[in-house]
């Protein structure tokens, strides 16, 4: 089964704990500057919204590589940097509408969610099940199931 | 290695900034963040320095474990001689802003002297730059903090920064980081403030190096489990906040109300961790609008409010409309129960404004309800507080003196010296509800008789967040302990002491002591830092980091008279609840504490005890 990490940013608490692991597992430092995903605090509305690659299927960053340094993971469905073909010109943190790979500078590549070869870190080490990994065909199915809920049972009995 | 063994100092008078060794020794013998940066204030100034004087330190530190993935390792402390107190002064904050610090390289920044002019400290890696502030002097906190990020087109920046109430002499002003959390306490802002500095802005992209990176990841990991499963840290908090005591505190008799002239608020429940969560009457809406973590906490106890739009506190001002941080315990006791108030959103507004222009909502809600009680006795007049009615319940008054406070106006003024010089100057200093000059927190020590020894062996004057015996004497934790009586309260307060002195020399929270004991603690910083991090050594450690400040205040002055009570604690009984008849019985706990802790009868540290701590 093709899995997808699925984001509820209402469960999210800003603690950060996912930038940690990810830059851990990818690079080997705990380091929130080199996390692949990120948690945005919009004070003012009083919530914490991580984002990250959603992995879309004909992927901007994947087309836009001229030198064909970005892979499709078959097993995961994640895109994948390949480093070595990877020369930096950074056409793909053009291409990519969310913003969501982007230039390492003191590697000379792009970065970008991989999954984690589909065990994907950041889900492990969310506290909150801010972040999911979860069916890729049914990331909707914990919202229905709230919504068949507020249907059936929260509705003045007959 | 948990240190980065690197530290800024920083010369405010000569304009300089220069990079050097931590002092691995000292880090060895102290930990971190409060320990080690008592040490090196302890080193380097004379402990009679005036606090506000160019001659005073100013020390941002971070510990080991700040910024690493242990659960709520992102705190900091500021360290200083204290303006409120004239003794040693460490106010612990969250937020991200320590995290950043650390991520930056550096384990702690040493400010010195007093700068011309106003500036801010940028702090970018290895690159630390001092800028002018001209225009930033005057702004609030909230000013501040987008301000400094836009001019340095950078919104990944952190910054901690004083408002208007440390740029005018609030001898409690704090220091706010991420524009809510606060190095609150003791009136380290005042001291920042009087060094013409205005904030320190940081960006860090090094990260963090445990020694032992699995081993750390496997300690790290079975933590977070434990406050996961535990029903404090696990439920309690991350729901209520802090706020989930006001209904308990009440009940046991112990919640200080109008200026500790009573026990329980018929209040409390209207303004208590429940009633965020209700719906308003006005707009079908709760208060609390969500929960927030710091940096690489699992608990989440933060509170995240909304003022009502309709409240006649922020009708006339959209400004006051957004979310931000809401009350915790503390303030809302002192903001609300002391000063006889019940008004939720009010409350809420106060707390903003604390946070806006930084000032400790403890001290200044607690000086509020003292000069409700002189004016209430006629001691204070309308002529005196420029025809401000002070009476307790009012939320005029409240409110409006918040403003003044903030912008250091009319009776504001007198307000922001705290209540130890208020009550002095009104004739009635038995009426100020301090120990060393600074105000309670929300804990009756006639309901809970740990407190009241707590509150008056405290290094930094009366503070809860010292040795917080309510733990056990209320909520059991690691052992129930009976709070109405003295009997082996002070070795549960020496212990609680050294403890907690390692917690927060650690970069660790407190909070995570109703769920970790040492021995949870202990294996996540052996596997941070290099050394003998067991049980034992950290214990040692936590007792001599207490006998150091205790040599810093006797040194400043200090002596036995000071480790007291005000007379209403020690002589008029509690009217209500299960104390009711009961004062803190200080003296009979005072004489065995000192025994325990190896001090003479006069509480200075013996020289078998400074041996055997190597002091």
């Amino acid at each position: 089964m093709i899995r997808a990490l699925q984001i509820e940013p209402v469960k999210c608490t800003g603690c950060l704990q996912c930038e940690m692991a990810c830059s851990y597992e990818k690079e080997g430092v705990f380091n929130p500057a080199k996390s692949r995903i990120k948690v945005f605090n919009f004070h003012e509305e009083g919530r914490m919204v991580p984002y990250t690659c959603t992995q879309c299927a004909e992927a901007w960053c994947l087309h836009a590589c001229p030198v064909d340094a970005i892979r499709l993971d078959a097993e995961t469905g994640a895109k994948i940097v390949v480093d070595v073909l990877c020369v930096g010109c950074k056409v793909c943190t053009i291409a990519c509408p969310f913003g969501t790979i982007n230039y390492n500078a003191s590697a000379g590549v792009v970065v970008k969610c991989d999954l984690c070869d589909g065990d994907p870190e950041c889900a492990k080490a969310c506290p909150t099940e801010a972040i999911t990994y979860v069916d890729a065909d049914w990331t909707g199915l914990e919202r229905m199931r709230d919504w068949a809920d507020k249907t059936a049972n929260e509705q003045p009995q007959a | 290695m948990g240190w980065h063994g690197k530290i800024l100092r920083v010369d405010l008078s000569k304009g300089t900034c220069k990079a050097e060794d931590l002092n691995q020794e000292w880090a060895r013998n102290y930990l971190g963040q409060r320990g080690l940066a008592t040490k090196y204030l302890c080193e380097e100034t004379d402990p009679k320095v005036d606090p506000l004087s160019p001659d005073n330190k100013l020390i941002f530190a971070t510990g080991p474990l700040t910024g690493s993935m242990a659960s709520t390792g992102g705190r900091y402390s500021v360290i200083t001689k204290g303006p409120l107190t004239n003794c040693i002064a460490c106010s612990n904050s969250g937020g991200y802003w320590g995290a950043e610090l650390k991520f930056a390289g550096w384990d702690m920044v040493i400010l010195e002297g007093k700068s011309k002019k106003p500036v801010y400290l940028f702090i970018s890696d290895d690159e630390a730059t001092l800028m002018p502030a001209d225009d930033l002097w005057g702004k609030s906190v909230w000013e501040t903090e987008p301000t400094i990020k836009a001019r340095l087109q950078d919104p990944q920046i952190r910054v901690t920064s004083i408002g208007r109430a440390g740029e005018n002499g609030v001898l409690y002003a704090g220091i706010i980081n991420d524009l809510h959390r606060a190095a609150g306490r003791s009136g380290v802002g005042a001291v920042m403030g009087s060094k013409n500095l205005k904030a320190i802005a940081v960006r860090g992209t090094k990260g963090d190096k445990p020694h032992d990176p699995k081993a750390f990841m496997e300690a790290t990991v079975a933590g977070k489990k434990v406050l996961a499963e535990n029903a404090v840290t696990g439920q309690g908090l991350p729901t209520y906040g802090t706020q989930v005591l006001m209904n308990v505190i009440n009940e046991i008799g112990a919640m200080p109300t109008r200026n500790w002239r009573e026990v329980q608020f018929d209040g409390a429940a209207a303004i208590s961790g429940e009633a965020m969560h209700e719906p308003r009457k006005s707009d079908g809406k709760a208060n609390l609008v969500t929960n927030q973590a710091c940096f690489g906490c699992t608990i989440a106890c933060g509170r995240i409010s909304k003022i009502d739009e309709e409240h006649f506190t922020v009708k006339t001002k959209p400004e006051y409309w957004h979310a931000s941080g809401g009350v915790e315990y503390e303030a809302a006791w002192a903001l609300g129960s002391d000063t006889g108030i019940d008004d939720l959103e009010a409350l809420t507004y106060a707390n903003y404004l604390c946070n806006e222009d930084g000032f400790d909502p403890i001290s200044f809600g607690a000086t509020v309800a003292a000069a409700m009680e002189l004016y209430e006795m006629g001691a204070i007049t309308d002529k005196d507080t420029g025809g401000i009615e002070l009476k307790f319940g009012s939320v005029e008054a409240l409110t409006t003196l918040t403003e003044l406070t903030a912008k250091g106006e009319g009776f504001g003024k007198e307000i922001g010296l705290g209540s130890k010089r208020l009550c002095e100057k009104y004739g009635h200093p038995d009426l100020s509800m301090t120990v060393k000059g600074q105000e309670f927190p929300a804990y009756d020590a006639r309901g809970i008789q740990g407190m009241g020894l707590t509150y008056a062996t405290s290094n930094r004057g009366a503070c809860h967040l010292r040795s917080y015996t309510v733990a056990s004497e209320v909520m059991g934790i690691p052992e129930k302990t009976d709070p109405l009586v003295t009997d082996g309260k002070a070795g549960l307060v020496m212990a609680f002491q050294d403890a907690t002195a390692v917690v927060d020399s650690s970069g660790l929270c407190v909070f995570v002591t109703f769920a970790w004991s040492m021995e949870d603690i202990a294996p996540q910083i052996q596997a941070a830092c290099e050394g003998d991090w067991s049980v034992e050594n950290l214990l040692l450690t936590g007792e001599r980091i207490w006998n150091l400040e205790r040599k810093y205040n006797l040194s400043a002055g200090m002596t036995a008279k000071d480790d007291t009570l005000p007379k209403r604690l020690l002589k008029e009984a509690a009217k209500t609840g299960p104390a009711k008849g009961k004062v803190n019985d200080l003296g009979k706990m005072l004489p065995e504490y000192y025994e325990l802790r190896g001090w003479t009868t006069e509480g200075v540290p013996t020289n078998e005890t400074l041996d055997r701590l190597a002091l």
